[in-house]
């Protein structure tokens, strides 16, 4: 069974359709691409898969279980997180603050407990904060645990997105461009860790990127989508020679 | 454990102590009769003011929603606490048992407000907050004071009428006055003083710092940071918002019964706007998020124009020059950015906006 499958799956905006009929089979434990051009709507797929938007059309399973209609929270608990294209940190707060907020479920004393330091509070802010230096260190970045989010450079905002992402213990992890903003040798390092999240965390992977480098790199099978619909699907390297591909992403008219 | 939570801790503890020593040295001044008698007349609003202060500074500092009519809040407290007291007088006749009854009861009746308050409008994305309790608090002023509510042997009077108060026939020997249109409550026991109020504080700021320290002040904030990357981490931003503005609540109601039990008679006009709004200045001046700064801005804010009386017209120069230099310290861009938040183009803006996420 594919831990996700989208079946003509589709969402109209007024009179355009920014995804259309898109059909996706993801097996667990993949590393799995969604890649083209500005504006063919990979990020609006993102926003389908966790309830940001609601679908116009066809429907999506997870793990067999249909959730096309369920609220961001709810879909969150199921076992799918994100990061965003645009970085949506919490500024104001702490880097490893930002990671125990991803721990927010997990965590389970009650707000009684909390307030008077009593019960389960002591051992399991001790546990997570653990849990979260852990989380910070597979990204190099357990040095800056202590500083504020928002003063982070680019790159390594874009890395808590992901350890935030994965605190909340997902079982499906959508990246929306991860290596946006970084030079090649930050997105070589990006993809070692990539890969390593996906064999050591028991996650299955599916990533939005413009770095055919990346792509090709990590990905095992990728899906093209071109103004809203599917363009290509199948094996990468298959796929990235497609003429097809080649002719949408370089522009038709040369 | 490690440095940071240490580093937590302290702060936390200077804020205790700096607390502490401010009630020591009232107490010390009051008790070798150093200080005057309207100074010891101040300590009592000073610590209602600090309740109402750190308590909005929950709603507008940590879970980033304005809230414009902490005062109705106040209000119901202060109203249902009185009530009460004045109940109970001749059946708990132990003050300092009947009066910590009459705090928590006022409290949770403000506390039922905030929540009945806060189903409709912390669902919404944007400042409806803000104009729902600018209506909550006018209603409730103007509620109590058009309100009568009077016993008798022949039973409970209640009208919103004062004609129909008047052209009632009481039976004028077991008549008793409980709220009396504009001029409200008369006869609350005047249970309040500084140690009580100084218990209070302490509590509430003690479980507020613990609060925002814990996995539910996390998700206050992060639902004040960015509402839909919250909500992506599995955050019920709603109930985040909704638990903040409850306890907050909680607390300005508590803050109403001590005020209340210090006042010969409690009328609803004292609870308006103004004074909404001087406590979210308060809240602004101070800084808001660290709850030491936002005491201090209410100590020195609040006793200021008092201590300046002598000053006659200069006073007011002085407290304006005060609030002016209070600005200028304060962190600027946030101070900025909540300017830019309590715009009307920026109110405007925030209606309109559809909510698109990239
Ligand atoms: N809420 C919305 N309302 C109207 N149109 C929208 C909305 N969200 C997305 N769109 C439109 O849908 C299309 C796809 O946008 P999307 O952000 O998914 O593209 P993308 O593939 O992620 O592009 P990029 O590579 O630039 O990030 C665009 O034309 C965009 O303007
Ligand atoms: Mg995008």
């Amino acid at each position: 069974m594919p831990i996700l499958e989208t079946k003509d799956l589709g969402i109209q905006f007024g009179g355009l359709k920014a995804v259309d009929g898109l059909y996706i089979k993801i097996e667990k434990g993949q590393l799995y691409g969604l890649i083209g051009p500005n504006g063919a709507g990979k990020t609006t797929v993102f926003n389908l898969l966790t309830g940001v938007y609601q679908p116009t059309s066809g429907s999506f399973y997870f793990d067999g279980e249909q959730i096309s209609n369920s609220s961001p929270v709810s879909i969150n608990k199921k076992g799918i997180a994100r990061t965003f294209q645009n970085i949506r940190l919490f500024g104001d707060m702490s880097v490893i603050d930002n990671v125990k907020v991803g721990f927010h479920n997990s965590y389970k004393y009650s707000m009684l407990e909390g307030v008077l330091r009593v019960g389960r509070y002591r051992k399991q802010e001790k546990e997570y904060h653990d849990k979260a230096m852990e989380l910070l260190k597979v990204f190099g970045m357990e040095n800056e645990a202590k500083l504020l989010a928002s003063n982070l450079p680019y790159g390594k905002q874009r890395k808590l997105e992901i350890a935030r992402a994965m605190a909340t213990n997902p079982k499906l992890l959508l990246l929306d461009e991860p290596a946006a903003g970084m030079n090649p040798n930050e997105t070589a390092e990006l993809m070692e860790t990539i890969r390593f999240v996906r064999d050591n965390f028991d996650m299955t992977i599916l990533l939005i990127e413009h770095d055919m480098k990346l792509v090709s790199g990590i990905c095992e099978e990728v899906t093209v989508l071109n103004f809203g619909t599917v363009l290509a699907q199948g094996k990468t390297e298959t796929v990235l020679n497609d003429p097809k591909v080649i002719t949408a992403y370089i522009g038709e008219d040369d | 454990m490690s440095k940071k939570i240490k580093s937590r801790n302290l702060d936390k503890y200077i804020t205790y102590s700096f607390l502490i020593l401010i009630f020591v040295i009232s107490q010390l001044l009051v008790m070798t009769g150093v200080a005057s008698n309207k100074f010891e007349g101040l300590l009592v609003p000073i610590s209602v003011y600090v309740l109402l202060a750190v308590s909005l500074n929950l709603v507008v500092g940590f879970s980033g929603e304005l809230s414009l009519g902490h005062a109705g809040f106040m209000c119901v407290g202060a109203y249902a606490g009185s009530l009460f007291s004045l109940l109970m007088q001749n059946v708990i006749t132990v003050w300092w048992l009947r009066f910590p009854m009459a705090i928590i009861i006022g409290g949770l009746v403000a506390a039922v407000a905030g929540f009945l308050i806060g189903i409709p409008v912390l669902r919404l994305r944007g400042d409806y907050l803000a104009i729902v309790t600018l209506a909550f608090g006018e209603i409730i002023k103007n509620l109590f004071n058009n309100m009568y509510l009077a016993i008798d042997k022949n039973g409970v009077f209640f009208s919103m009428n004062a004609s129909a108060y008047t052209k009632h026939a009481f039976d004028a020997a077991t008549k008793q006055d409980l709220i009396k249109g504009a001029q409200g409550i008369t006869g609350t026991p005047n249970d309040s003083n500084f140690v009580i109020c100084f218990i209070v504080i302490m509590i509430c700021v003690i479980a507020l710092l613990n609060l925002i320290d814990s996995k539910t002040g996390r998700s206050i904030k992060a639902a004040r940071d960015n509402r839909i990357a919250a909500e992506a981490m599995g955050i019920d931003v709603t109930k985040a918002k909704m638990t903040a503005f409850v306890i907050a609540s909680f607390i300005a109601g508590m803050a109403g019964v001590l005020y209340s039990h210090n006042l010969r008679t409690l009328v609803a006009s004292k609870f308006d706007y103004n004074l909404s709004i001087l406590v979210l200045v308060f809240v602004v001046l101070g800084g808001m998020k660290n709850m030491r700064n936002v005491i201090i801005a209410t100590i020195i804010l609040y006793a200021l124009p008092e201590a300046l009386r002598a000053l006659n017209d200069y006073r007011m120069l002085l407290y304006a020059i005060v609030l002016i230099v209070m600005m200028l310290l304060n962190n600027n861009d946030k101070f900025a950015a909540f300017k830019k938040k309590l715009s009307i183009k920026a109110l405007i803006a925030r209606f309109n906006t559809k909510g698109g996420v990239k």
